[in-house]
């Protein structure tokens, strides 16, 4: 049996339709990943799998339990770590994770030993009767974090959980959940940050305007809707229309961007050959890997979306 | 239940760290309004023998001690209510766990009309002290504190849910509290009031409130039957329930 199955799911708030009948499996143990532009429907489908937010049409199923009707007895398997830190600043760091164990029922001499151990995984141990207030933006996430699986959760379900963090403090959030799908917890996270997703996510799907269009696992993603590898020539910023023209069949796909043209070809070295060889000589080559971001980009077009 | 329970626990914790503050004020502003309001306008007041019967400072603190639970629960509905949904997003958070809207909503309202009476309970403290006290029937003004915290502060708990901005709590202080506060039989029968006005005061949670309070402080007859004036108070929470029920939902489960 999935954990997370849905089919044909939907939800709609008045006239608008944030999500438009997603079909999605979560297999216990997984890393899946909900990838896609603000207002794609990534956070709509997080709160609709929270069991916060009724599903307008379709099927959902979470542990084979209905959301609506079983909520409570699917939230206390879930752990949810909510966009926004949203802890209480009052409390300290320890506070803040027994008072949300209360919700669950755990009794307080256990909250309060589960809490310094989750204190000390999330690197938090030395901080725990601190108040929370002076902490800094990674600490507070970690912290998120550390609550979220007071209860022991099977599922983990992170919305965009590096959005806003530094280099440093991402890499740190990244490694504490990669310890976490080690030890078998199945994670479920939205992001837009493309090396987040590829990453931690074991699988996932590209979510635009409500809907998904596409679906893998990254690498394979990236075999399928890029190249290997993507040359980016840059040649001055005027007249790239007429170099496009110029460099017409080289490589599988190419791309015009204001200040660049991209070429997506198999071999990048080979596509540079070319290149030169029909007399071009670009200010500047760079040949590298394709990345997600060059799926992602291709699927859900460059247009800004606010 | 349990969650209810857990909510009113987690709103307890945090008034640990914050509470000395809302003590000294529970004890301070009484001291200070019988002061100032009792003892320099009832000497006046005193000195022409009106009909009130009993000095004034002893008639307008079972009022004063009324608009206490009033205030105290109607800002505790406020800044703190529109704080969990916008600012420190507590409501969104407790929804993750698996208690239901009912529970988050209920477990509020309870720790504010422990606040309530906390305030009511410091100031008829006060009240007895200051010998406005004339009956054993007294203590019964706390539970009436709390119907009145209940009656004002559970509307309010929806309104609060409902409003975009924190500036439309002034409209409840303008066109509630302040004019209720003045108008209800606080300072004065209303019966001195005219008509139009006496049914606004009548209207108005906070005057039977007081009638209730006055009954129980000075062991004089209430202005209606005190069932009538407990009903009334019912009546609020009962409109009032599932109106701010419905705004939480709305916020919380959509």
């Amino acid at each position: 049996m999935s954990l997370i199955e849905a089919q044909g799911l939907v939800k709609r708030f008045g006239d608008f339709t944030a999500v438009d009948g997603i079909d999605v499996r979560v297999e216990a143990g997984e890393a899946f990943g909900f990838l896609g532009p603000n207002g794609a429907g990534k956070s709509s489908t997080m709160r609709m799998v929270g069991c916060v937010s009724p599903p307008t049409d379709g099927q959902l199923r979470i542990f084979g339990m209905d959301p609506v009707r079983d909520g409570p007895a699917i939230r206390s398997r879930l752990g949810v770590c909510p966009q926004q830190d949203s802890l209480d600043l009052e409390l300290t760091c320890l506070e803040n994770l027994t008072v949300y164990a209360r919700y669950f029922g755990i009794p307080r001499k256990v909250a309060r030993e589960r809490a310094r151990e989750l204190l000390d995984f999330v690197q938090l141990g030395d901080r725990a009767d601190s108040p929370v207030e002076p902490l800094s933006g990674g600490m507070k996430r970690r912290l998120v974090i550390a609550r979220a699986l007071i209860n022991e959760p099977e599922i983990v379900l992170l919305d965009e959980p590096t959005t806003g963090l530094d280099p440093q403090a991402r890499h740190l959030v990244w490694e504490r959940l990669f310890r976490l799908k080690q030890r078998g917890v199945t994670l479920v996270l939205t992001t837009h940050y493309m090396d987040e997703a590829e990453q931690l996510c074991d699988r996932l799907v590209v979510m635009d305007a409500g809907k998904i269009v596409a679906e893998d696992a990254p690498r394979a993603l990236i075999e399928r809707y890029s190249t290997r590898e993507v040359v980016e020539l840059r040649f001055g910023l005027d007249g790239l229309d007429t170099y496009a023209d110029k460099l017409a069949g080289v490589g599988e796909r190419l791309e015009v961007l204001p200040d660049r043209i991209l070429l997506y070809a198999a071999d990048g070295d080979d596509a540079v050959a070319q290149v030169h060889g029909r007399g071009l000589t670009p200010s500047s080559v760079l040949v590298r890997r394709s990345t997600l971001e060059d799926v992602f980009l291709h699927l859900t077009g460059r247009t800004l979306v606010d | 239940m349990g969650g209810t329970v857990a909510v009113l626990g987690h709103h307890l914790t945090i008034y640990r760290r914050v509470w000395r503050g809302s003590v000294f004020t529970s004890f301070l502003v009484p001291v200070l309004f019988l002061l100032g309001m009792g003892i320099s306008v009832g000497g006046y007041v005193d000195e022409r023998q009106g009909p009130l019967g009993v000095p004034y400072l002893d008639f307008i603190a079972p009022g004063l001690l009324m608009s206490t639970a009033l205030q105290v629960a109607v800002s505790e509905a406020m800044w703190p209510v529109f704080d969990g949904f916008a600012w420190s997003r507590r409501y969104e958070v407790m929804r993750t766990a698996p208690v239901r809207t009912r529970d988050i909503l209920l477990g509020h309202v309870a720790f504010v009309q422990l606040r309530a009476l906390i305030a009511v309970a410091g100031f008829l403290l006060v009240m007895t002290l200051f010998g406005a006290v004339h009956s054993a029937l007294a203590p019964l003004a706390l539970p009436v504190g709390v119907l009145v915290g209940c009656a004002t502060s559970i509307p309010i708990f929806g309104y609060s849910a409902h409003v975009k901005s924190e500036n439309m709590f002034a409209v409840v202080m303008r066109f509630g509290v302040i004019p209720m506060t003045l108008f209800a039989g606080v300072f004065f029968e209303v019966g001195a009031m005219p008509p139009a006005a006496r049914a606004l005061a009548y209207v108005s949670p906070l005057w039977h409130g007081v009638e209730l309070a006055r009954g129980a402080t000075l062991g004089v007859d209430t202005a209606w039957s005190w069932p009538l004036h407990v009903g009334y108070l019912l009546l609020w929470i009962a409109v009032g329930w599932p109106l701010a029920l419905r705004q939480f939902t709305r916020r919380l489960d959509t």
